[in-house]
This record gives structure tokens, sequence and C-alpha cells, in this order.
């Protein structure tokens, strides 16, 4: 078995509102090296076997997981043994 | 002792462990002596939840007994998950109105959006189509930022639930006072449609029948919250959070599709919401209103958290939860209709004959108790009632506003959040959805139209806290009063009313002295306007941190029945050149006033009086005046009083007003003398509506030229342009949400 | 002509739609459950709003890759008319038929009002009745209406002429202040605004009427010519 985290965020070209809305935020609270903040998704998929798991977890975010359009994936693949 | 340890019945007696759960030392006596013996843990539970105040209205019950309930139109009254009127045609309203403060104070967002949730499964579960929604809320001031924080999250919450459950948020009002700071009122109410025959029961009869549990699985949210919901908020109550439940709206609508599907299988036998003290309070409800009992094996309840255990099921608030009773044999067809939804419908257990709640769970039972014993039998107090210092003062304060310039006291009060636009709030809420919408929010009370018919019906929420304040009986007569002149002043006959009666604590004197006397006065207008009390709900222990009660805030939904659609009626004015009367005269009444609350900062003297004869003629007459097509808008004179009323007429087309007042200034401005309306007509009317209203009195006309003009004697009193009063009008509120705190 | 009105979980628009197009236009209508399709009957699809599987993911994702979709694409295909309206909309930006996605409305919050529209583009299916430029007024109820696309392919939509409607006061921050758009073939719109209720003088507005009578004309047109 292994535990895919997939984090799913904004591209850089889109408007990313909450996460203007965050920042400000958080200059207001004093924290003023804050320089930018941008939202997005975690999600934990697991998955049966590690085998072509990247190429699966590809599929997945192309297909459905992620909006090419405007969003962009990273993820990481952990074994669970 | 900690929540979180299952003590054996042993400590639960010897160190009081019953006291941590809300249950006294005298119903903990009565409990052993019900049972025969301590109860265990679990039983311990299910008494606590039944018997708090939320679900047993120990303190309340004998007051809500004054209610009128029946009437003509009546086809349920208090007793089953929301009340169900006649509107014709074999068809039937059912509405009801429910709070969810507690929740909503400490979790704003979750807790607005479970208490639309709640107030959805009463009607749906009554077998009607939620039609409509509305909402009472109430605010401390928003010049403070957790208060901002507070609308902003209970406004999103409503929008969040609401609009994707596919249901029209239409009305309701939004009050903000100081008395508030500590403790929000979220009160929601859902109005249903339904066909006669179609209309529900949520009874468990027939020995053999089985428990279905259908819906969302049971998880540890929200236990105890029945219980949390009859305390006072406390500086811990933030520590309590986990007992706030999260909606999943989607699951609701499915559910909504479901039910109102397997309403119509014959299979079905009862059907009630999970909604405060969950599988609890539905399953012995359902057996104690057929007069049997209930055996439940809780190893088939759909779990979603690994090792609850009985007691945690049974006192589980998760949401969007359902308990069926289905004719044995047949349980495969029910869970099939579900199924479509991708909902889970499980049997859960059996209706027995023995008037014995029964639990088992791994094998054993966990649980025995007599069923009436929860749901019919808990204790009923009689509260010491004393009238508070304050009233008689009250009652002889005559106080006089000092006023200077009426122009700049207009533009202040049209500024003050509880008379200000609430578009920021409504602007939120899919207010069209299932295309119904006649008439939006911004107008006296909002109105549908029923499909297929030329009917439609007008609803309103309504309840100035002030006047309840200053005197409760004067004021609780005025909450119906005002309700129904909205309902009036957009074409329609009231038909009856849901109660949602906020307070502080029953166990203060005071504050039960003002219950008993709001509860009077709303009777006695319910009474003499034909309007009965059809369902309801009590939230008590409304009091912040340090025992500041609230004002005490009973909130009245109204229905009414729109005969014609012709007859729907908004408070704007539609051309200029109609002419526009007052009807009822002003007398120096400003206790209790927005003029006074903006000038003093604090609330006294007299609530403005009611005559409810006066009333009810008058409200008959101007829905006459209407039904005969002589009157182009109406709206009812409340907050602010005359010049605030006729702003607010004047916005929706940017007209201005040409008026003449007599009487002294102020008074005719501004005083909230009760039983009025202000009307436009086209001039053509002018004789009918003199003789079919002989109150109204000629004001003068509207006038293209956008000036909000009056005078008096010759001489200009006011004189704004009508953009500038709507500016100050509409920009307040969002200027306030978003300004620092 | 026979409509089809695409019910997923969670729409809730669905019976506006079919009453718009049953009681007021008047045409034969369905509304079709979306595991339980058969498209072929029909002349015309509509896909109504809502929160189809409550938006989760984001809106319209997982309706997008439902059961019914792979008729609807053949349906599209085939050229006949397919309205998507609001989530409808969204779908059939998960979908890819049309261009774009969509984000969360500029200030966060959901926006229910009328707004102004103008209608840039009258030669097609579903806009016919109008005139070009006309001014109207249609109801917007949605959280995520901001429309994105890169300039690339905004140039392209003004190119081919794909922009059907566009806000006159833009009020979710929709790039090109977009409001609706058609796929390069003509035969399918997406639209944030709500003409389904904007049907009956009862209601207050009227104005979307003309959308599906447009459809309806259109239909008729290719049906006599046919016979």
């Amino acid at each position: 078995m292994c535990k895919v985290n997939i984090y799913i965020t904004l591209k850089e070209a889109v408007l990313d509102p909450q996460g203007k809305v965050i920042s400000q935020s958080l200059k207001d609270l004093e924290y003023d090296g804050v320089r930018d903040v941008r939202t997005g998704k975690y999600l934990q998929v697991e998955l049966a076997d590690r085998e072509n798991a990247e190429q699966k977890i590809e599929d997945m975010c192309n297909r459905l997981l992620a909006n090419p359009v405007i969003e962009d994936y990273t993820y990481t693949i952990e074994e669970v043994v | 002792m900690p929540l979180t340890t299952e003590w054996t019945p042993e400590i639960i007696e010897t160190e009081q462990v019953y006291k941590e759960m809300g249950v006294t030392d005298g119903e903990f006596a009565y409990i052993k002596r019900v049972l025969g013996r301590a109860p265990n843990y679990t039983e311990l539970g299910l008494f606590s939840v039944m018997w708090s105040e939320h679900c047993s209205y120990k303190h309340s019950k004998t007051l809500l007994k004054q209610f009128p309930t029946e009437g003509k139109h009546v086809l349920q009254g208090p007793g089953e998950g929301a009340g169900v009127v006649d509107i014709g045609d074999g068809q039937a309203v059912v509405f009801k109105i429910e709070s969810h403060n507690h929740p909503s104070a400490v979790e704003p967002y979750q807790g607005a959006a479970t208490g639309v949730g709640g107030i959805l499964r009463d009607v749906f579960s009554m077998g009607a189509k939620p039609i409509a929604l509305l909402n009472s809320l109430r605010f401390g001031s928003l010049e403070r930022s957790r208060v901002k924080y507070l609308f902003r999250e209970v406004v999103h919450g409503i929008s969040g639930y609401g609009n994707c459950v596919g249901v029209p948020t239409v009305g309701g009002e939004v009050q903000f006072d100081d008395a508030y700071n500590g403790n929000p009122l979220v009160n929601a109410m859902c109005v249903g449609l339904i066909n006669h025959e179609d209309v529900q029961q949520g009874i468990a009869k027939g020995t053999g029948n089985s428990v279905m549990y259908a819906g969302a699985k049971t998880g540890r949210d929200g236990i105890h919250g029945a219980t949390f919901a009859s305390e006072e908020l406390s500086e811990d109550s933030e520590s309590k959070r986990p007992s706030v439940q999260v909606g999943d709206p989607f699951m609701e609508k499915l559910l909504i599709e479901a039910c109102l599907e397997v309403i119509h299988h014959e299979a079905l036998v009862g059907i009630q919401d999970m909604g405060a003290a969950g599988l609890t309070s539905s399953a012995s409800e359902m057996a104690s209103k057929a007069g049997t009992g209930l055996r439940m094996n809780l190893d088939f309840v759909p779990q979603r958290e690994t090792g609850m255990t009985p007691y945690e099921m049974m006192l589980s608030e998760s949401q969007e939860r359902m308990l069926l009773v289905v004719e044995q044999g047949r349980e495969e067809e029910i869970a099939k209709v579900f199924e479509k939804y991708g909902l889970e419908a499980v049997t859960v257990g059996e209706v027995t004959e023995d008037k014995r709640f029964v639990l088992e769970h791994k094998g054993g039972t966990v649980a025995d108790v007599p069923v009436d014993s929860l749901a019919e039998d808990a204790p009923v107090y009689q509260p010491e009632a004393r009238e508070p210092g304050y009233y008689e003062e009250f009652r002889k304060t005559d106080y006089v506003p000092g006023v200077r310039n009426p122009r700049n006291v207009l533009r202040a009060l049209l500024k003050q959040p509880t008379i200000a636009s609430k578009e920021w709030v409504y602007d939120q809420y899919d207010t069209m959805v299932q295309t119904n919408t006649v008439v939006k929010p911004g107008s006296d009370a909002a109105v549908l139209r029923i499909k297929g018919t030329d009917k439609a019906v007008a609803m309103t929420t309504d309840g100035n806290s002030r006047y309840i304040y200053l005197d409760p009986e004067t004021g609780g007569k005025i909450a119906v009063a005002e309700a129904a002149r909205n309902i009036i002043a957009s074409g329609g006959e009231p038909l009856a009313i849901t109660d949602g009666l906020n307070f502080g604590s029953p166990e203060n004197p005071e504050v039960y002295w003002q219950m008993q006397g709001a509860v009077r006065g709303m009777s006695g207008a319910c009474s003499v306007l034909g309007t009965p009390v059809i369902s309801g709900n009590v939230s008590l222990y409304n009091e912040a941190a340090g025992g500041q009660a609230i004002y005490p805030t009973p909130v009245v939904g109204m229905v009414g029945l729109v005969k014609e659609t012709s007859h729907i009626t908004t408070s704007d004015v539609k051309n200029a050149e109609d002419l526009l009367y007052v009807v009822g005269g002003a007398e120096r009444e400003f206790g209790g006033s927005e003029l006074q609350g903006m000038l003093e900062g604090k609330h006294f003297g007299r609530a403005p009086r009611i005559d409810l004869e006066t009333e009810q003629r008058r409200q008959q007459q101007v829905l006459e005046a209407i039904r005969k097509g002589a009157v182009s808008s109406a709206h009812d004179i409340s907050e602010g009083g005359l010049a605030v009323a006729l702003a607010e007429s004047l916005f929706a087309e940017e007209l201005g007003c040409e008026v003449e007042i007599e009487g002294e200034t102020v008074t005719e401005l501004f005083a909230e003398t009760q039983s009025r309306f202000l009307i436009s007509i086209k001039r053509e009317k002018q004789n009918e509506i003199e003789e079919l209203i002989p109150d109204a009195r000629f004001l003068g006309k509207a006038a293209a030229h956008g000036r909000f003009h009056i005078i008096k004697n010759g001489a200009t009193i006011i004189d704004e342009p009508i953009q500038t009063l709507k500016a100050d009008w509409k920009g307040a509120i969002p200027c306030l949400v978003k300004s620092e705190g | 002509m026979k409509f089809a009105v695409i019910v997923f979980p969670g729409s809730n628009c669905d019976e506006d739609m079919y009453h718009a197009v049953s009681e007021v236009l008047q045409e034969e209508a369905e509304m079709v459950w979306f595991e339980e399709a058969d498209l072929d009957e029909y002349d015309g699809v509509l896909l109504p709003g809502g929160f189809s599987y409550g938006d989760y993911l984001r809106s319209g994702a997982v309706a997008s890759v439902s059961k019914v979709i792979a008729q609807v694409r053949e349906f599209i295909a085939a050229g006949k008319p397919v309205l998507g309206v609001c989530n409808g909309f969204q779908v059939l930006l998960e979908m890819g038929e049309l261009p774009g996605a969509m984000l969360r409305n500029r200030d966060l919050k959901f926006i229910c009002r009328e707004e102004s529209l103008t209608v840039e583009q009258t030669d097609t299916m579903f806009t016919s009745s109008y005139e070009e430029k006309e001014t109207i007024s249609l109801p917007v109820a949605h959280g995520e209406g901001n429309y994105y696309c890169d300039a690339a392919v905004l140039e392209k939509l003004k190119e081919n002429r794909q922009i059907a409607f566009t806000y006159k006061n833009n009020p979710n921050g929709s790039t090109g202040n977009i409001a609706g758009i058609t796929n390069e073939a003509g035969n399918v719109l997406g639209m944030m605004p709500h003409p389904e209720r904007a049907v009956e003088e009862l209601l207050g507005n009227d104005d979307g009427l003309r959308i599906f009578e447009s459809i309806l004309t259109h239909w008729r047109d290719v049906h006599a010519v046919n016979n």
C-alpha cells in the first residue's frame, strides 16, 4: 500500500482572492515579512499498491482532481508497510 | 468529574456525576424512582438530554399552554415536527421556526448552517416540500469586531447551506443591539407546501414493524448539544466546541428528495428527523406518541467513527439523519428509494408493545427504560416570577427626545443598522430558486406564488425586543400585530404563527416574569387577530458570560394567504404623482424607539401602546382596499417612524415626495406609534380610499423631482435628494462590516 | 421539440428549467436522472443550475465525469443544442466542451441579484430572438461565477464570436466581463445568469424566455428544412 499526498494550487497567473485576504490579514497582525499567500487543496489518496503509482496519480489529477486550466499539482508518495 | 469516562451507576450516584450532565438532585431521585434502581451511564445520558429544556420545555410548558392553537385553518397544531395550515384546494402550508443560538455563538458558520438544516428536516419530515426559508437574527453592536465576525459568518453559513439545498431564503429580519453583544440569536424558519393527504406523522405504530435509520452516518459530533443549548454561555463554552455539528447540505438535498419520494410509499408508517438529542429523541418520541415501545440494536447504527459507545451513539447530533418506521418485511423497498440517491437506510430495531425503550449493543442490553419517562414525563417546573424594579419606573418615565435638525436625524436613523438596507445580507442568499418568489426580501413580507393556482403565500418574521424589554405584555402583542401588519401590507390574510421564544435563564425570576408577560401579550394578540400558534421553539439561558441576559426576544414567524396574485402588494411607491396617505395618527411615543437608542444609547420609558381592536380594524380595512385594487403600495410604519417608512418606500424608484405634516414635528416624523400604515394610491382612487379606510389621512404625493421634501405650516422641515438618503441607507451595513473593529 | 433536463445529485434548478420549458414555453420536457438517461429521444439538452455533488472538489467537476457525460458529448458532436446554466455551465467547462474555467467570485461571496447584460452575439441558435447589443436583465445566483481564461483564449473567443453575453457591471470579476459563451460550432451555450428564472411577468422579469424561444425557432427551422 502507499499513501499519496497531492497538493493542488492555483496557477501563478490566476488571481487567488482568498490568498490575498489571508495575506492582508497576516500583515494586519504585523507579520511584516509576509510577501504572498497562495491557497490550495491537499488530498490524501491511498493506493493498494505502489506499482505505476505516479502514472495513476497523474492520470487522476489530469482527469478529475485538478483542473489544468487554472490549477497545478504536485504530489509525494509514501510507502506504507 | 469529566464526561469523558463512562462511570458506573455507583460512582454516578456517589460522585454526583449526573450534575455534570445538567441533571439536578431532585431529577436524579425521580429517575431512580422511575427505574427502581440507579441508571447506568447510557440511561442517564438519555434522561439528561430528554429532560433538557430544549427537548422537554420543562420551564416553559405551563406558559405554552396559554397559546391559542386551534383555528378553522389549522390541520396540525404543536406537537409534530411542524404545524400545518390549510390554504384551500386541498393544499396546506407547513411551517416552524427554530433557534440555533448557542451553536452559532460558538461556531457561527456551522451553527447557522445546521440551524437551517434542522428546520428543513422538521418540515420535510412532515411530507412537505420546503419552499422557503426565513431567518430572524439578532446581533450586538456592529462596531465590535467579534460581532462583525459573528454577523459575517452567520450570514455566510445560512447562505452556504440554504443555497446548496435549493430552497430560497426569502425573508426575515436582522436587528442589532448591545443586548446581544455576547449572545447572538439565530432563528431559522422554514415553510413547506403539501397536499392534505400527504401529511406524515412521527409515530412508531404496529408491533413488529421495523425501525430504519436513513442518511448520514453517526459520529461523535454534537454530543450533548441539547444540554449545551440549555446552559448559559460561559468562558469555557469555546472549549466545548466539539459539541458543534458540521452540516452537509449536499447530503440534505439528497435526503429531501429521498424522503419526499418515500412518503408516497405505502410501507412507510412514520418518519421523524433526528434533531436535538438525535436518535434518543426521535426514537423515544415516535414510540411515545404511538403508545408503543422500541427495541434497537446499536450495532446496526451506521457509524462514522470507530469505537463509539452506546452513550455516544444515542446522544450524537450528527446532521442529516432521519428515523423511519416501516412495515415489517418491506424494509428492502424503502432502502431502495434511498439507494437511488446514494443514501444508506438500514434496519436498526423494531416496534414493541411493552412501552419500553430498550437498547442493545454487542450482545448485551445497555439501556432499558420506560418510553414515556423520557418523552412525556420530564419534570415540569413552575418557576418563580418577580416584576423587575425597572418596570414601574419605566412606566412612569415620559421620554421626549431632543431633536434640533430633523434632516440630520433622518439621515442618521437611515444608517442605524437595524433600519439600514439589508441588501448586504440577502444578496448572499439565493432568493429565487424554485421560481416562485414574487416579492423578494426588502419589502414588508416575502410573497411566493403557488404554481398551478392563482394563490400566493406571504411570510414574515418579526419581534421588536426593545418594546418587550420595556413592557413584555405590550411588546408581545406588538410582535404579533407587526407580523400581521406586514402580511396585510403584502396583500395577504394572516393565517397562523410559529413562535421562537428566546429568553435568558427561567430560573431568574425577573426573566420568568418577562416570559409570562410576553406569552400573555402574544396569546392575546393571536386571539384577536385570528392567528393561532401552530408550532414553535423555546430557547432559554441566552446569557453571555457574566450573566447578562439578552433582551426578551420572542420572534413571530407568520404566514398569510394571498387569495389572488393580483392582490400582491409591495412597499415601493410606483409612480410620481401617486398620492400618499398615512393610516393612523402618531402619538408622542419614543420609549424603545430607534431614535431613543440612537440619541441615548439605551432604551427606557414606556413601550408604545397598542389597542388590538384598532389594530384589527385597520388591518381589515387596508386588506379590503388592497383586494379592491385601490392601493398601489403599502408599508408598515415601524422602526424610525413615518419619515423612515416614507423614505424606504421611495428608494426603489428613486422618487421624491411633497408631503405636508401636521402636529408636533418630531412625533409626526419619528414616533413609533403602532397600528399604522403608509400607503400610496393612484389619484383616481382618492374617494374610494377615504371611504374604505376612514383613518387614512392625506399626506401629499410622490414627485418626479427626486427630492424628499417635507413641509409644515408652509415651512420646509426636510429637503434632501432621495439619492443621498438612499446612499446613507444602502451603504451603512457594508461600511460597518468592512471597517476595522 | 423535446427537451431533456439532466438531473445530477445536488442539481437544484432542474425543476425551474423544466417549468420554464414545459409550462411557459409549452414544449415537451422531461427531467432525466443522470444514471437513467437515454438522450437519443431528445432534441435539446438542458444542464441545470445547482450544486451537483455539493460542488465538492470543484463546481461541476464530479458531474463532468459522471455516467451521462459520454452521451452528452455525443449529443454535442451531433450538433444538437445543449444549454448549461450556472452549474450546468461549470459542468461544460469541466468537460472541456467550452474553453476556460470557473473561479470563486472576486469578493468571495455568493451573489444573488438581477444583473444587466449585453447580448453580444445574436447569430446563434440561443440568441437569435434578441437584438444585437441589446441590454437585458437576468438574475445571477452563484459563488463561483468568475469566468477565467487566458489572453489567447479570450482573443479566440472574440475572433470566433463565441461570447454570447457580457455583464454591464461585472459582479464577479470574470475575464472580459463574460457571462456566457458558446462553443466553436455554436450548438453549446454556457452561461452563469439564469434565463429560466426570468420567463414570467408575475416574477418581475421575462427577459430570459427568448433564449428558449430562440432554441425552438432554430429547431423548427431545421425541422422544416429536413421535412
